[in-house]
């Protein structure tokens, strides 16, 4: 049994953006340009969110990463019309880029706000071009897309371990994003594995989940408490 | 029918169909011109991409949804108000359904348009059709958009035979009319298509008035069945004040409310444009402005019950959506509509004076402008403050979506301008039966003794 999950420790996190730009580039997200994002385009599947709390002088900043959750009872996936979103068995909510047209009803139920959408075509200028990653699709103009838990590196990790017939181990797959952390406050992981770091960080009394009380059933847990 | 026509009468009713108008073709080039701004601005969007419209994340429906569910809620002007009349036999009807079927159909059709010009890819929209194919894919039928589709679908059908059942008798009269007069012209051959052969036998009666009877009453639980559905696409979801159970009734109500607000534009122009002063007479806009009163109170209860259940519960969430509702960047607007839909329409209608044709006219204009805000401020207005309050956005229309709101009009009033043009607004033979139950001839003595007795 497969259920992939993510636990992000907002109290390591210090707010670079390393996992931000690793996901771009992983990801063949497209960069839109100053003037896009300042109408609310930007593409990010991971943005860091900056809340203060106090009053001045005494003021901390905390961020908290925030990308598709993977609920498990997921709001985006009935509303739309032609199943281009989906759970899959691993529990990853899955986007079908060439079934999609673009009603964004799902984006509207998503209670998270992380889906995003190619209002234009993605351009890479030359030589960008050559950065693509060939393991994940370019989309098109009017397609909806979003976090994947880096899906072609659950794959690639998968096939591997078939070739050498076992199970694929904890720690082998890293996403984009908890590969490039510095402050290592990604984890990656099967949560159904009861061995794993994911199911023991899950556990931990400083474990949280977005919007709990709208019964979502996130794949993905916060650590707050410490410093 | 027994009466003989009264001709001189029935000549307002025939003038606009014969011969050549300047006026109304004038009119229908106008607003042919305005209406092309919807399909330049649409063709437009299709080349360089939906992005050239203002939405944006988080607001992700927009000018579109708004129009739509406008449109889909002008469209139970029609066919609602004159079902209901229908089978409640309310004689004074008779001047009023044909124009307010006429209305039904056409924001059906501009309504229909506003899910594909929103698509992302609307040249994929077949996607949402559920027929067999190859890939062994079928669309999703929890999805509210497919209920919407087909919801739609089923109303338009509707209320096309609905507007087309009452015209058979009309068209068979214009037929005749232009038979004898012009027997080679497109124009007989137009009116003997839709005429459908029809010979006013008894039995072609029987069956009209069974068929008339049968829609009347079929259309009435599909109009409601419509709009809730349409409320359903926002109800449905998770978002803060979209997610009530009163969407569907509330929905309902301001589609009937705005229904009868065009209705009363429609029909003052009529008047005037048609010089049928005979047939929508003060009585008619008299009768009308009390129902149209009633529905100001019901949509004000309904406004305010939706909102004073949201305050009272005071959830966080839902209270971000209220407040910026009430008293934040959209309070403007929002106490315009309720100056517009409840403050003036109850000011004016609540008197007799109030309803007389330029008054009710005047008062259906701002309904028809407060009800398009009030869809705005259930779309934008939740969309605008998610749950996760980092992403608050904004919006602001591009020239696109108001081309194709403008264009939206344009279409309407050209369709209307056309219809005029081919079809008597007033239905001819509805109105001489109503003359002829008012004033039986004595031709059949039994009869009449009958009834004295």
């Amino acid at each position: 049994m497969t259920r992939w999950g993510m636990v992000f420790d907002t109290d390591r996190c210090t707010g670079c953006g390393a996992c931000v730009v690793a996901c771009h580039a992983e990801n063949n997200i497209q960069t839109v340009g100053e003037d896009e994002a300042r109408k609310g385009r930007a593409m990010h599947w991971l943005r860091i969110e900056r809340h203060y709390e106090g009053t001045f002088p005494d003021v901390k900043v905390r961020f908290t990463p925030v990308l598709c959750q993977h609920c498990s009872a997921a709001p985006c996936e009935p509303v739309c019309p032609v199943y281009a979103t989906y759970r899959t068995p691993e529990g990853l909510n899955a986007m079908v880029y060439s079934r999609c047209i673009g009603t964004r009803y799902c984006a509207n139920n998503c209670p998270y706000t992380v889906r995003v959408f190619n209002w234009h075509d993605g351009e890479w200028p030359e030589p960008l071009e050559r950065q693509l990653n060939p393991d994940v699709s370019v989309r098109p103009t009017g397609v909806m897309e979003k976090c994947t838990f880096c899906v072609q590196r659950i794959q690639d990790a998968q096939s591997l371990a078939k070739d050498d017939d076992r199970e694929v181990g904890d720690g082998e797959i890293q996403t984009a994003c908890s590969q490039s952390c510095p402050a290592r406050a990604i984890v990656f992981g099967n949560l159904e594995d009861p061995a794993s770091e994911v199911v023991r960080l899950a556990r931990s009394e400083r474990s949280s989940q977005l919007l709990e009380d709208l019964g979502t059933h996130p794949s993905v847990f916060y650590l707050r408490g410490g410093g | 029918m027994g009466s003989p026509a009264d001709t001189s009468k029935e000549e307002a009713l025939l003038r606009p169909l014969s011969g050549i108008r300047p006026g109304l073709i004038a009119g229908s080039l106008v607003t042919g011109a305005i209406a092309s701004l919807l399909f330049f601005s649409w063709g437009y969007q299709i080349k360089n991409d939906i992005g050239v419209a203002g939405i944006n994340r988080p607001v992700f429906w927009g000018f579109y949804i708004t129009n739509f569910v406008f449109w889909i809620g002008i469209s139970h002007a029609g066919t609602l108000i004159s079902a209901i009349l229908r089978v409640t036999s309310a004689e004074w009807r008779r001047p009023v359904t044909r124009c307010a079927e006429a209305i039904t159909v056409f924001a059906l059709c501009i309504g229909g348009l506003f899910p594909l010009i929103h698509l992302g890819r609307p040249w994929l929209f077949w996607f949402m059709i559920p027929f067999p194919n190859s890939r062994g894919l079928w669309p999703n039928f929890r999805s509210p958009l497919v209920w919407d589709m087909m919801a739609i679908g089923t109303y338009l059908t509707g209320s096309l035979l609905y507007l087309l059942l009452p015209l058979l008798p009309d068209m068979a009269i214009l037929r005749d009319r232009v038979l004898a007069e012009t027997p080679a012209s497109l124009k007989a051959r137009l009116y003997t298509l839709m005429a459908l052969g029809w010979r006013g036998t008894t039995q072609q009666w029987h069956s009209l008035e069974a068929g008339i009877k049968t829609m009347a009453i079929i259309i009435i639980p599909v109009a409601v069945s419509v709009h809730t559905i349409v409320s359903w696409d926002f109800s449905m979801t998770l978002q803060p004040m979209w997610h009530s159970t009163i969407f569907g009734p509330y929905f309902v109500v301001g589609a009937i409310y705005s229904g009868i607000g065009v209705l009363m534009v429609a029909m003052y122009l009529l008047r005037r444009g048609l010089r049928l002063e005979e047939y929508l007479t003060d009585k008619v806009f008299n009768n009308l402005g009390l129902l149209f009163v009633a529905f100001t109170v019901i949509w004000t209860y309904f406004t305010a019950a939706e909102h004073i259940t949201v305050w009272y519960g005071h959830e966080p969430s839902e209270m971000a959506v209220f407040w910026e509702r009430l008293a934040g960047d959209y309070g403007g607007i929002f106490w315009g509509m309720i100056l517009v839909n409840t403050v003036i329409p109850l000011g004016v209608l609540s008197f007799r004076w109030g309803r007389r044709p330029l008054a009710t006219a005047i008062v259906g204009f701002g309904v028809l402008i407060g009800m398009w805000i009030e869809r705005f401020l259930i779309v934008v207005g939740t969309l605008r403050m998610p749950r996760m309050d980092f992403t608050v956005g904004t919006y602001s229309p591009s020239w696109v979506e108001l081309g194709v709101l403008v264009g939206s009009f344009g279409m309407f009033a050209m369709l209307y301008f056309l219809f005029v043009q081919l079809a008597p607004i007033v239905s001819i033979w509805e109105i001489r039966e109503g003359d002829h139950i008012a004033n039986p001839l004595p031709e059949n003595p039994q009869s009449i003794g009958r009834t004295s007795r």
